[in-house]
């Protein structure tokens, strides 16, 4: 299969899996113009390993997100008097 | 209610850069309640509020380099959690991962190798607290620079324009280290869609 494969990418408008690492992120973040993103989306249809590689990447990027949630997720309680009278304290200290 | 929503954030921003002692209480104030309950999130309860102070110190540090446009309540929320994720991997003992170790792996006829992942549609991934744990280890064992690049995008949710000016690099630079960081972490992350584990990252023995 790889064989095939290696073949194939030596067809006019076939990029090699290399090709399409080095343009993912301008294809994800729409960057890719149509002839580009046709070459990109074409090499997706044939290649599991790209499009699985593709999957994950996006996946793992959104999944770091989600864990560490948005400014405003959940409800804050007041900080401690004693804390913010550290934190202006150290402050002090690193301005003298 | 909420307090930040009634703090006019330009004029505080000009009080920090001014070096006004009030505004900067008022910051710690208005913001500390919220970031207190990241870093929990992240370190526990008992060094929360260490990384906490640390962070409004390196606020006050960077206040210069804040872009006036962005939401203070944003970035501060980055700079706790990048001062949490690393207090998190020093107290773990493990050391910053190397990325060029977690680039994609390509075969000698130039194919993609690409392990199965057959976690990966799984729902609900982040419920689990055993997998929010595994993704904190990754993000803090990632190098400073990365770590710093994907808050800005994926947290704070900046552009790479926007990125780029506040890290002081080049469009294009900041382009591969985002690229890079991202191929990284999905490495790293590999474990939780049911892959290996990458060698070296401490999960592996």
């Amino acid at each position: 299969m790889r064989k095939i494969k290696a073949a194939m990418a030596k067809m006019p408008m076939m990029l090699t899996c290399g090709e399409v690492e080095a343009v993912l992120l301008d294809y994800i973040e729409g960057r890719l113009s149509g002839y580009a993103r046709f070459k990109f989306e074409l090499h997706l249809k044939v290649c599991r390993e790209c499009r699985d590689y593709l999957a994950a990447y996006r996946q793992a990027a959104a999944l770091g997100a989600e864990v560490l949630g948005a400014p405003d997720d959940p409800a804050p309680g007041d900080i401690p008097e004693e804390l913010v009278t550290a934190i202006l304290a150290a402050r002090d200290a690193e301005n003298r | 209610m909420n307090v930040t929503s009634v703090i006019d954030e330009a004029a505080l921003v000009d009080a920090l850069r001014a070096g006004s002692d009030d505004a900067f209480a008022q910051l710690v104030r208005s913001y500390g309640g919220r970031m207190l309950a990241v870093a929990r999130r992240i370190v526990g309860e008992d060094e929360a509020g260490d990384c906490v102070q640390e962070a409004f110190l390196q606020a006050f540090r960077k206040i210069g380099a804040f872009r006036g446009d962005a939401k203070l309540a944003t970035w501060l929320h980055r700079i706790v959690v990048n001062a949490a994720l690393t207090r998190r991997r020093r107290r773990q003992r493990r050391p910053e991962v190397s990325l060029d170790s977690l680039m994609p792996v390509f075969d000698d006829l130039g194919c993609r190798v690409e392990p199965s992942l057959p976690l990966l549609d799984a729902p609900d991934l982040a419920a689990s607290a055993e997998v929010r744990s595994q993704v904190l280890d990754a993000l803090g064992q990632l190098p400073e620079d990365a770590r710093q690049i994907i808050l800005m995008r994926d947290l704070q949710g900046l552009d790479t324009a926007e990125a780029a000016a506040e890290l002081g690099i080049s469009d294009g630079a900041a382009k591969v280290r985002l690229h890079r960081a991202r191929a990284a972490l999905k490495r790293l992350l590999e474990p939780v869609f049911g892959g290996e584990p990458a060698p070296g990252t401490g999960d592996d023995g």
